[in-house]
């Protein structure tokens, strides 16, 4: 089983969302956070003072899936989430090594 | 240093225990006016006055042993003996006249205690200005606190000024002129100082009873209790973030019992500020102050410098080097925008409301300058900080600027055209965004521009008022006769110059109080929170609850970079 994190921009949630959807996928976690890449921040002014805004607002993704969906959902997901332009993030891989659902106590691929 | 073993309420029956026997000592004499509890010889012939003077005529005042033998006051008596007793002869023929004298009298007395009241409840109303003005502009971990701050003020301020701050400030104002004339409150503290009479502190009405007991005086005092509880809400602002709730309380009992009535004496309660003119011709009509810009504004503001200054900077705010490293942003602009218009609103009861006279049809004027002034400082503000500061319109300094003008057309809302009313507004919005830079360039972290607003552009105002007042009212101001006419319109320098005298008197006075207050409360309790408490927010640590329960706050934006936990 595989683990993709994506950090996208926030207003692409729900497109990505709808491309998991499509390829049956049918749980995600979602997570508010904040973040910088290459993609540095500016700076603003209050009352006089400069301040830098480093940190941008982004949503992380978090599926757990089967290794044969894993291809299909990055691709989806990368194609869902891009706008071209700079700070559209990123997706990892990661191997995820047990699975259970608490209600019913499955585990492994069922319980994904 | 702090004396841990004081008991926080010994102290403080002890403190009522002296308050009680000051005010057993002053009870009204046998020979006072009597005061009028129930309002029933309130308003009557007497005050029926036609436009030019009255028509109801009272017994002359009984020269004493010296003025008998002056020819002058000698003759100016029996003219009014005689007149007075044609009008007692007069009134014998139409009964009918007089009573219906009476209810007019009664009338006119009755709008004037309207006027008064209703204005003051718009006044007391800015307490929720106050509070959410300087909420929004902190951060939302401490919005519980400074919120508590801005609600403990109002009943704290208010029981101290009905203690003895009122007796203080408002003991020998002599009669209430616009609401009867009751002369009850007839015991000023008076010194000799080159030959001439300085008043220092009132010394009637504690507690509101004996001579204080009096409708008159009981409309009074609530209008000047509102007027109080601004001043004791501005340095809040300044100290915000980082004091103790338990400090702050101890601020709180100082404020209204004398930290605000000694000053507030000087000017409205027929002390020697107010005296300048009548005792050095030459210095206009003294220390004139209409509705508070020195009075409430600048005492604010000065307590708030110190206070900000003693205190220290927020954590993270500064690096070593006193640079601005983490400008600390607002957290809510809807809240300090409706503060700001709440605020604006409870200044039609403010400024028209000083007249104490729903009579005194000059109450338009006073209004409208009001209104234009908070126009022009708002817009001054903002177009300054667009064009020439910071490239963008800032919200926080809108409200400022709007601020900083109702400030500073405070004291002379009654003596200016709207023209000037529009300049000196414009003239404040400016001073307000460069004495914002000029305190956080030093090293003093005002949150919320408490000190730019209300102390430097109290100054403002009143030296305004000697530079703009048109002569078109204000005949007999503080006993000088003439209207109250400033440098621009012919009146001269003394009017400015008595303003000077008035500004600078503030802003010492002030300091030294603010001082004293301080360092009991450094010596009591300790005013600065802790580290720790200060970088969680003090809404859990001091209050118990956090102002915002269940809401995630973000805590990048809270907690500055720069600021190292150890």
């Amino acid at each position: 089983m595989k683990k993709i994190e994506a950090i996208i921009k926030p207003f692409k949630l729900e497109e990505v969302k709808g491309a998991l959807s499509e390829l049956g996928i049918q749980g995600m976690t979602v997570t508010e956070v904040k973040g910088f890449g290459r993609q540095k921040g500016h700076t603003e002014i209050y009352r006089g003072s400069e301040y830098t805004v480093d940190f941008l607002p982004k949503v992380k993704i978090e599926v757990i899936l089967s290794d044969e969906l894993a291809e299909k959902a990055i691709d989806a997901i990368v194609q869902a989430a891009k706008t071209g332009k700079i700070g559209d993030g990123k997706v990892f891989v990661t191997v995820i090594q047990q699975a259970i659902r608490i209600r019913t106590e499955e585990t492994g691929e069922k319980a994904v | 240093m702090k004396v841990k073993s004081l008991s926080m309420q010994y102290v403080s029956i002890f403190l009522l225990g002296i308050v009680l026997a000051i005010s057993l000592s002053s009870r009204a004499m046998a020979d006072d006016p009597k005061p009028d509890p129930a309002g029933i010889v309130t308003g009557m012939s007497v005050d029926a006055q036609a436009p030019n003077g009255n028509f109801a005529l009272s017994a002359p005042a009984d020269l004493s042993a010296d003025d008998q033998k002056d020819a002058d006051k000698v003759k100016a008596y029996n003219d009014a003996k005689k007149a007075f007793d044609e009008y007692t002869a007069q009134t014998k023929l139409e009964p009918l006249a007089v009573k219906l004298s009476d209810s007019v009298g009664h009338n006119r007395v009755a709008i004037n205690f309207m006027w008064t009241l209703i204005t003051g409840f718009l006044v007391m109303f800015m307490q929720a200005g106050f509070a959410l003005v300087e909420t929004g502009l902190c951060r939302a971990k401490n919005a519980g606190h400074t919120m508590s701050m801005n609600f403990m003020i109002y009943p704290l301020g208010m029981l101290g000024f009905y203690l003895c701050g009122f007796a203080f400030m408002f003991g020998g104002m002599g009669p209430i002129s616009t609401m009867g004339g009751y002369a009850g409150l007839n015991h000023e503290i008076t010194v000799t100082l080159f030959g001439k009479p300085f008043g220092l502190l009132g010394w009637k009405g504690f507690l509101l009873q004996g001579a204080g007991y009096d409708t008159a005086a009981f409309a009074l005092f609530l209008f000047q209790m509102v007027f109080m509880d601004t001043t004791a809400t501005i340095p809040t602002g300044g100290a915000a973030e980082r004091w103790k709730f338990s400090a702050f309380m101890i601020y709180g009992a100082f404020i209204g019992t004398i930290m605000y009535p000694v000053f507030g004496n000087w000017v409205w309660g027929g002390g020697w500020l107010s005296q300048l003119g009548v005792n050095f011709p030459g210095l206009g009509h003294g220390h004139v102050d209409f509705a508070g810009s020195s009075v409430v504004h600048m005492q604010g503001g000065v307590i708030a410098l110190i206070f900000a200054w003693l205190i220290g900077p927020r954590l993270g705010k500064y690096n070593k080097e006193g640079k601005i490293v983490h400008p600390i942003v607002p957290h809510s602009i809807p809240m300090a925008m409706l503060g700001t218009f709440i605020l604006a609103f409870g200044w039609f009861g403010f400024n028209p409301g000083s007249s104490l006279a729903g009579t005194d049809l000059r109450i338009a004027v006073v209004a409208v300058n009001t209104m234009l002034a908070s126009a022009t400082g708002a817009l001054a503000a903002t177009l300054y900080m667009w064009w020439f500061r910071t490239k963008k319109p800032d919200p926080s300094m809108m409200c400022n600027g709007m601020l900083a003008g109702l400030v500073a057309i405070t004291a002379p809302c009654a003596f200016v055209s709207a023209g000037g009313a529009s300049i000196l507004g414009a003239i404040a919005g400016i001073i307000v965004v460069e004495s914002v830079f000029f305190f956080d360039k030093i090293g003093i972290d005002d949150p919320v521009g408490a000190i730019s607003v209300h102390g430097v552009n109290g100054a403002w105002g009143c030296l305004a008022l000697g530079l703009f007042a048109d002569g078109t009212y204000g005949d007999g101001w503080n006993g000088v006769p003439g209207t109250v006419k400033g440098l621009f319109y012919g009146g001269g320098m003394g009017q400015f110059w008595a303003e000077c005298i008035g500004v600078t008197t503030c802003f010492i006075t002030l300091t030294i109080l603010s001082l004293i207050v301080y360092y009991i409360a450094e010596v009591i309790v300790g005013n600065r929170a802790t580290e720790d408490n200060e970088i969680e927010g003090l809404d859990v640590p001091e209050m118990g609850i956090p102002g915002y329960s269940g809401v995630m706050l973000d805590k990048d934006a809270e907690t500055p970079h720069s600021v190292q936990r150890k």
